[in-house]
């Protein structure tokens, strides 16, 4: 395709344009960001799960040096500022709406979980509203508290929200109930397990800041936040929350240092901060502490789940029932209800010919943080259920647990394949996959190892993991369907400058993925443009025209498509400009390499001369054709794509401490096209980390009543590089049928596909002893405990 | 952080006439964990007495059959000194276990004895090696030193100076860090020196502590077999959500057969 650069096209592994800026220091973050003026906000926050407010008494407080201003909820409330809006709406299992309390901005009359915000300081300095803050006098009357979801549904449980009965938000299924359990009642075998998916907090390494601020000259507010999508912020802060038009509200989210998901939603303190700014006529800056985002960041997984797989005589599925309660926390955040629905249960049938599938959620209020989005989002959850159960299955039938995914396998020509639960899967190929990992992994080796490893006293297992996920989300008129409130298109804008540089707008944020790199070796691929003559622009909603952001695996396979399209528009105008030059028809110009060219002529124009032209425009077919060389498009996909894989992860068990090391672990994906290879083993080596994580580290714990017992680092476990092995990534690739690029996405199979392979290695390491299932994370004291059980005296050495 | 006044003394008598004029002046030396606590505003001192201008403070010797060093000396410098390496490995081989290698660059052995985190690694040396304590004004027994969870006999004045180490004939150290601080869960001190065979357990319970059983165990034979039966009462010990007390007291008898290993 690329006649100019092949070292920088696609394919070519080119080391990251943003790294220089980032590792020297010179990243922008919101925090790094001082504006004129600017005030400090603080945030009191709730230190009961859940308590009426009987007074605020801010007296004292307001006459302490460098205070500004306090604002309560009773504030926000009198300015009529209703509450944070939900981004998706799911139906009960009777077509009834979901309930939806309301999500104040500030508390207002109840806090709901430790962190909900009570009331904010605004100073002159951050330590002076740290300081008023404390003198805030806040009387509360203590409520009964509900921590876990299998609390919160409980008969006579207390109401999170007065009136949402059972804390059901919804009571939600997908499937065929009817032929399912009719599947079950002919089967062979039948097994079940329960499981849990523990809850995580995201921790990216920048904690949220945002600075609000007011121009009275011309009523526009600006908001600089640290966001994963600015465009989605200004359009749920301005219009649902503080009745700002568009026009007059520019959100800007510069570098953003990880997000994880955790930056998708809107939150509360942003809308306050943009909410307070004109109200102090000072810009107000808010940066969150580590301790601080331990309780106000949403969540993540925290699932309770009974699975149920039916097979007849042969190992073959017949069908799958799944019960899951999912915890949403103390109100319902942005896309929380998508979550555990239509990004979860519509992932149930995995990569297998599974014919019918049934599964009930419920999606429940808690008195803890609000969960939402978390790398995967859904998928990791689906994954951990199916890739567990089969594993289980192949326990209980017997069958060799790869034979089993064999038999169930979607064959390699049956794409596209319509799922049971809504989903068309449009391409791939999971035996030749698996056949990649055996290969990779060495699993035939894996008995010798296993021997070896118990000659010095260790405990060996290996385990494996076949997975697909839908990400590149999403076609808007399906998801419109499913309950989204917003399209899921994305935009591109491409200038060529008149000097032939380019710059790239897109509605996509990078906050880690490298975009700044990968989008521009797109475009230098297709224009035949150096990429030092590329630069990508995104993260302020006042340069680029419109966009829905990045999470979902989404910018590439939609963000990038939109920029092909894009492209197609240029080349399209190119050619016409270069028909007029050359004096030939439209139909004979050909571009290639950055060339126009007479197709089987040496007469061309370099995209240079074109652009020159276009800006330029003395000779040219002005009457027809307009100047210049911009374009926009927006790309709305015709499906999800289907990114699937097989890990294989490889660990040994200390008996003594129960301590799990994970000596090796094997990545085969198939995230189709892949446009930079060291780019997507990063986001795969990534991805895996946080699957390990989730597997054997991490952990938000809450005691019964609310408090968030692993509230910092001290307690909660972030895998650090020695807990992590070097991840064998490679890839097999079958392409995206429906986008322009084949591409599929790379950003969240790593999180997805890793901690079903890491649990069924640790039930494998430990197949001497009666284990069915262990929750994750797999912490030394548990595993400890169910050796100790069995094998006391093993266990003591 | 709430504000407070800045002393940056030169000799060991300034810093304790401070201390001594003000009540709710601290030390600070690494700042490894009052800087911490300051910032989550848990801690509201008057003024920080900063030790890391008194030259009297630093340093490691060696005097006869001992091994002295000042209360300042840096996690780094004890896991690399030659003296230390060749006269008690396993307190070198434990100051490298400590955190990571910035905070063995700021935390100093001075600051950790005197804070007494139940889950700090060196009281377990101090206290199965029968380390002295020299302060401003005394010296004191390791025993009479520790008092229990983040206690110690130092009065609110008064500065460790130095920790005194008699050279064992041989010691070993071994310990399982809490997944998430990497902090002691549980780490063992095995000993046989001038004080008699010793065990000190730290991270398991509220304070370092001797395991009698094992003391007598190892003292009847020095080998990993002989304490494999030893039975921590788990009573008392530390439990959370990282580990029960019934792990961690038997962890204890993991880790002290693996210390008797290190030490050989
Ligand atoms: C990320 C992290 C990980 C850590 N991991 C470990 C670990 O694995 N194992 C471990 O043992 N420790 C660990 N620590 C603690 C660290 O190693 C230090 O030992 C500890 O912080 C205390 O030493 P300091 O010099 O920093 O003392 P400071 O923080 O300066 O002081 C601590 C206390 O001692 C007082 N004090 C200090 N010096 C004197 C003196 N000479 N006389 C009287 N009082 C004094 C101070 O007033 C204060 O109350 C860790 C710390 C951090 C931040």
């Amino acid at each position: 395709m690329n006649a100019i650069a092949p070292f920088e096209g696609i394919g070519a592994s080119v080391k990251r344009k943003e790294d220089l800026r980032f590792l020297s220091g010179r990243g922008r973050y919101t925090d790094d960001m001082n504006r004129p003026g600017q005030t400090h906000a603080v945030f009191l926050r709730s230190p009961h799960p859940h308590a009426r407010i009987d007074a605020v008494d801010s007296a004292a407080a307001r006459a302490m040096p460098g205070v500004v201003a306090i604002f309560t909820g009773a504030d926000i409330k009198a300015s009529g500022i209703g509450g944070l809006p939900c981004g998706w709406g799911v139906k009960n299992k009777d077509g009834t709406p979901m309930a939806e309390p309301a999500h104040p901005v500030l508390a207002h009359e109840r806090v709901r979980h430790v962190g909900d915000p009570v009331a904010m300081v605004i100073a002159e300095t951050r330590a002076q509203a740290k300081d008023a803050a404390e003198a805030i006098m806040v009387s509360y009357t203590p409520l009964g508290s509900v921590a876990t979801v299998t609390a919160a549904v409980a008969p006579g449980a207390t109401e999170v929200h007065e009136g949402v009965a059972a804390n059901t938000s919804f009571d939600w299924h997908i499937g065929d109930k009817a032929i399912t359990d009719a599947a079950f009642a002919g089967a062979a075998h039948t097994v079940s397990f329960d499981l849990v998916n523990n809850r995580l907090v995201p921790n990216a390494m920048e904690p949220r800041a945002a600075i609000g601020e007011f121009d009275p000259t011309n009523d526009e507010y600006t908001l600089y936040t640290t966001s994963q999508n600015p465009h989605v912020i200004r359009l749920l802060m301005g219009a649902f929350v503080l009745n700002i038009p568009e026009s007059r509200l520019r959100v800007v989210a510069p570098d953003v240092g990880g997000g994880f998901g955790s930056k998708i939603f809107h939150y509360a303190e942003e809308a306050a901060v943009t909410w307070a700014a004109p109200r102090v006529k000072r810009p107000v800056k808010w940066t969150c502490d580590r301790t601080e985002a331990f309780i106000s960041d949403a969540h993540g997984r925290d699932h309770v789940s009974h699975a149920e797989l039916a097979l007849d005589k042969d190992g073959k599925f017949l069908g799958l029932r799944v019960q899951t309660l999912a915890n949403m926390g103390a109100y319902l955040s942005t896309f929380a209800p998508a979550v555990p629905t239509y990004l979860y249960a519509t992932l149930l049938a995995g990569c297998y010919a599974t014919p019918t599938i049934y599964a009930e959620v419920k999606g429940v209020f808690t008195n803890t943080v609000a969960v939402d989005a978390y790398r995967g989002a859904g998928r990791p959850e689906a994954t951990f259920l199916i890739e567990r159960l089969v594993d289980v299955a192949a326990k209980a039938t017997g069958i060799d647990r790869i034979e089993l995914r064999r038999r169930n396998f979607i064959p390699a020509d049956a794409f596209p394949y319509q799922t049971p639960v809504a989903l068309e899967y449009d391409s791939g190929d999971y035996q030749s996959t698996l056949d990649m990992a055996l290969a990779a992994s060495d699993w035939a080796g894996f008995e010798a190892r296993r021997s070896a490893a118990a000659a010095k006293g260790k405990l060996r297992g290996i385990g494996i993991s076949t997975y697909v996920e839908a990400c590149g989300i999403a076609p808007s008129h399906v998801v419109g369907q499913l309950g989204a409130r917003a399209g899921l298109y994305e935009v591109a804008n491409i200038r060529v400058h008149p000097t032939g540089s380019i710059t790239v707008f897109t509605g996509t944020h990078s906050h880690g993925q490298g975009h700044e790199t990968t989008f521009a070796q797109l475009i230098a691929d297709r224009m035949g443009v150096p990429m030092n003559q590329i630069d990508v622009v995104h993260g302020d909603t006042s340069r680029i025209p419109f966009g829905m952001g990045t999470y979902g695996s989404r910018s590439l396979a939609v963000g990038g498509s939109a920029m092909v399209k894009a492209m197609d528009k240029i080349v399209l105008k190119g050619r016409k400009i270069a028909a007029h030059l050359l004096e030939a028809s439209l139909e004979d110009i050909e571009f290639e390499g950055g060339k126009f060219r007479v197709a089987g002529t040496d007469r061309e124009k370099t995209l240079t001369e074109i652009s020159l032209a276009a800006y330029v425009p003395h000779n040219y077919p002005i009457d027809e054709l307009e100047p210049g060389l911009e374009e926009t498009a927006f790309y709305d996909p015709k499906n999800f794509t289907y990114p699937a894989g097989a890990h294989v992860c490889e660990v040994e068990i200390d008996p003594a401490t129960g301590q799990t090391e994970v000596i090796a672990f094997t990545a085969v994906d198939d995230v189709g096209r892949v446009i930079n290879p060291m780019i997507v083993e990063g986001q795969v080596q990534g991805g895996v980390a946080q699957g390990i994580g989730q597997a054997l580290l991490e952990h938000a714990v809450y005691d019964a009543e609310g408090q968030l017992l692993s509230g910092s680092l001290m307690d909660y476990t972030m895998p650090r590089a020695d807990d992590l092995p070097n991840v064998a990534v490679s890839h097999h690739t079958t392409l995206c049928t429906h986008n322009p690029l084949g591409v599929k996405g790379c950003g969240e199979v790593g999180a997805i596909g890793s901690p079903p392979a890491v649990i069924n290695a640790v039930v494998d390491a430990l197949r001497d002893y009666d284990v069915t299932h262990i929750n994750m994370p797999a912490t030394p004291p548990k595993l400890w405990g169910i050796i100790n059980a069995a094998r006391p005296a093993l266990a003591a050495e | 952080m709430y504000d407070f006044a800045y002393h940056k003394p030169t000799s060991i008598a300034d810093a304790v006439k401070i201390l001594a004029a003000d009540p709710d002046a601290k030390p600070v030396s690494g700042g490894h964990t009052l800087l911490p606590a300051l910032k989550h505003r848990l801690n509201q001192p008057s003024a920080l007495v900063d030790l890391s201008g008194i030259a009297e403070l630093r340093g490691i010797k060696r005097e006869g059959d001992t091994i002295i060093i000042g209360a300042m000396t840096r996690h780094g410098e004890v896991a690399t000194s030659d003296i230390i390496k060749s006269a008690i490995p396993a307190l070198a081989h434990m100051a490298s276990t400590i955190g990571d290698t910035q905070v063995r660059n700021r935390g100093t052995m001075g600051g950790s004895l005197a804070n007494n985190d139940p889950a700090a690694d060196y009281p377990a040396a101090a206290m199965a090696l029968g380390a002295k304590f020299q302060t401003d004004r005394r010296t004191l027994a390791a025993e009479d030193f520790f008092q229990g969870m983040f206690t110690t006999a130092l009065e609110p004045d008064e500065l460790l100076i130095a920790i005194h180490f008699p050279v064992p004939k041989k010691a070993g150290y071994a310990k399982l860090k809490n997944p998430a601080s990497r902090y002691s869960m549980c780490g063992v001190f095995v000993a046989d020196g001038a004080a008699g065979i010793r065990v000190a357990v730290n991270g398991a319970g509220p304070g370092v502590f001797r395991q009698e059983a094992a003391e007598a165990a190892l003292s009847a034979n020095w080998s990993p077999e002989a304490v494999a039966g030893v039975k921590q009462d788990p009573d008392g010990l530390n439990s959370d959500i990282h580990g029960s007390a019934e792990y961690r007291a038997h962890l204890v008898t993991v880790m002290t057969k693996r210390a008797v290993l290190d030490a050989g």
